[in-house]
């Protein structure tokens, strides 16, 4: 266990200051000694969780985050061929931007997910009604929404209203920067759970399915 | 106290009557109006008559002749999109791939219509207010801008990964920055908000910072011919408010996630403090809620001037009711008025 930790924070400052070789060196000896899935849980997740949570305290800035997202991305990809269904009893999964034309909060959440071995899918950037009716056509369970702007966060009322109305308990997960300065948005407009990074991602994704499966 | 003498005070690091404030209201005007935000920024003359009836409302201690950020991506060839309820936003990147650099010239603003809007609402502003009130213009800085140009990812890759088309890239946007910038000053702005979120540390680390967004930005101020605010638009920046101190702008926006006593510390009398209100949890605050934020960032930066109290991110979101703004203004003038004694100072 120590030993994993050890492994996990000497990947983690490889990470943060972006030394290829380091990682590298890293990755091999994991994969020497775990199996590709446990090399996933105990070392690549825990490592994209504590940058993410650094991140949210101001510890690590996003260009950090982002540049690890991407690189775990690749290293998952040379554990696993990304058709293969990685993980059991996951919901059917999705995640928007919603109104505004930022895409990297998303991305970056996205990345985090699937280099956890999470199947979710990418909705791209959706205005509220077209986010409902795809969100119902594909039957989702969970929605995640990431927005930039202040009037796209208030657009989650809408999505959540409209599945009301149909009377579909979808969960609903919100992040982005006005979620960050105004913690009592999320509450106000209907969601389930509001990220402040794409660790909470992770988090929220993996209670929902626990709740769903008990 | 005229409010340019009090702006002018507190930025020489006297005390003046009381904290200047900034309310920072760019799209409000279009209410006052009755007009959309797409009509509203279509018109310079909209700008003008809004701005001037949110000074008379609010008596606040500038004017703002800023649009939107979206305005200098157009002028580089992206298209705006309009929303009802907020500023518009930068549709997509024009520079689709990075070779596209190599190619890039800066625009040239007299060519740029969205641009002379501007410069026509500085002057109009100027001929009715002359020198009473400060009239800020904006830029964006050559750092930040490459997220509309190229988008944020993309972007991100480039500075770390091709050093050389990031200085190409740098030199085409810092023409154009100190031209634009120049031109606000020639039309009468009385300083230039440098908008710079992607030198906050929430977005980049401080020595990748200093090896890029700030040369970027002391060789950019150092052409720009009037005084500069650096904004971090509500970015964090508490780890190198000293650099930006030195940077060669004159006052420095905060973010409401920074804490305002540890700037206040950190820079001394060496920039002039501006912030740090949370504009987007602003909509739901109380008038108790108002006066309570007035007082704790007064309480914090006030003292000895250096101070101008406005929102942390340099525009106050359109969902922003007239009360709070009202509320704030109120405890300005209760509790602003020097030498803050209640302060314990
Ligand atoms: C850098 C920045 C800019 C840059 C780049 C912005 C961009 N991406 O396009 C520039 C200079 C271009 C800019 C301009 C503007 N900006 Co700006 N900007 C910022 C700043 C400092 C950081 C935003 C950012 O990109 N962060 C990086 C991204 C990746 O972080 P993120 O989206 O928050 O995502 C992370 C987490 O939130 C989380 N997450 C995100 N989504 C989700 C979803 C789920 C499910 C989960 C679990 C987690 C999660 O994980 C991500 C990774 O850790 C913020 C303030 C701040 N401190 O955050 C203001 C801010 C976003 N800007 C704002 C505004 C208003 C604007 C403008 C509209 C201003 C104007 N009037 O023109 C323009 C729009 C420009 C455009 N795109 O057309 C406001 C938005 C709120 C509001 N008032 O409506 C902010 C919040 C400032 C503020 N406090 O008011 N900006």
């Amino acid at each position: 266990m120590a030993d994993a930790q050890v492994l996990t924070h000497r990947l983690r400052d490889a990470l943060e200051s972006l030394d290829r070789p380091r990682i590298e060196e890293l990755f091999r000896l994991a994969v020497g000694r775990q199996a590709p899935l446990q090399v996933i849980e105990n070392l690549i997740v825990p490592a994209l969780v504590e940058i993410g949570e650094a991140w949210a305290d101001g510890r690590v800035a996003l260009s950090q985050v982002y540049m690890s997202s991407r690189i775990c991305e690749e290293l998952v990809a040379r554990l696993l061929p990304p058709s293969v269904p990685v993980r059991k009893g996951q919901l059917r999964q999705a995640i928007a931007v919603l109104g505004d034309y930022h895409l990297l909060g998303k991305r970056i959440v996205l990345s985090v997910l699937r280099a956890s071995g999470f199947d979710i899918l990418d909705y791209g950037r959706m205005e509220a009604d077209e986010l409902v009716d795809r969100a119902l056509a594909d039957d989702l369970q969970i929605l995640l929404i990431s927005v930039l702007m202040l009037p796209s966060a208030l657009k989650v009322r809408e999505v959540r209203a409209a599945f009301e109305e149909r009377r579909r308990p979808i969960r609903i997960g919100v992040g982005g920067a006005p979620f960050l300065f105004d913690d009592g948005l999320w509450r106000e407009v209907g969601a389930d759970a509001m990220g402040r990074n794409a660790a909470d991602g992770i988090a929220m994704v993996r209670r929902w399915a626990g709740e769903v499966s008990s | 106290m005229t409010p340019q003498q009090r702006v002018q005070a507190a930025m020489a690091h006297r005390q003046p009557d009381r904290v200047p404030v900034f309310l920072l209201a760019t799209m409000h005007g279009a209410k006052e109006l009755g007009l959309g935000i797409r009509e509203y920024f279509s018109r310079a003359e909209h700008v003008i008559e809004g701005q001037l009836r949110l000074q008379a409302k609010y008596r606040g201690d500038c004017v703002s002749a800023s649009f939107y950020s979206a305005l200098e991506a157009e002028a580089f060839g992206c298209e705006t999109m309009f929303i009802e309820d907020g500023p518009p936003n930068c549709a997509g990147p024009v520079l689709r791939r990075d070779e596209d650099i190599d190619r890039l010239r800066p625009p040239r603003v007299i060519e740029t219509p969205g641009l002379l809007r501007v410069l026509e609402a500085i002057r109009g502003l100027k001929e009715r207010l002359g020198g009473r009130l400060p009239i800020l213009g904006s830029a964006i800085a050559p750092f930040s801008l490459p997220v509309m140009q190229m988008g944020f990812a993309r972007y991100i890759e480039l500075i770390y990964e091709q050093p050389r088309r990031l200085a190409r890239l740098m030199a085409v946007n810092r023409r154009f920055c100190v031209a634009w910038a120049n031109a606000q000053l020639a039309a009468g702005a009385t300083a230039v908000g440098y908008a710079d979120p992607v030198s906050s540390t929430t977005i980049v680390p401080r020595d990748l910072y200093l090896r890029t967004g700030h040369r970027v930005a002391t060789s950019t101020l150092a052409r720009i011919k009037g005084p500069t605010a650096y904004h971090l638009a509500s970015g964090r920046g508490l780890p190198i408010a000293r650099d930006i101190a030195a940077t060669g702008a004159v006052a420095v926006g905060v973010s409401a996630l920074d804490d305002l006593a540890a700037w206040k510390a950190a820079v001394g009398d060496r920039v002039t403090l501006v912030g740090n209100l949370n504009g987007v949890a602003m909509r739901r605050w109380t008038a108790a809620d108002a006066e309570g934020e007035v007082k704790r960032a007064i309480a914090a930066a006030g003292r000895g001037g250096g101070f101008i109290l406005a929102d942390s991110h340099g525009e106050v979101p359109w969902q922003v009711p007239d009360e709070v703004l009202l509320a704030i203004r109120a405890a300005v003038e209760r509790w602003g008025r020097y030498p803050l004694d209640w302060t314990g100072g």
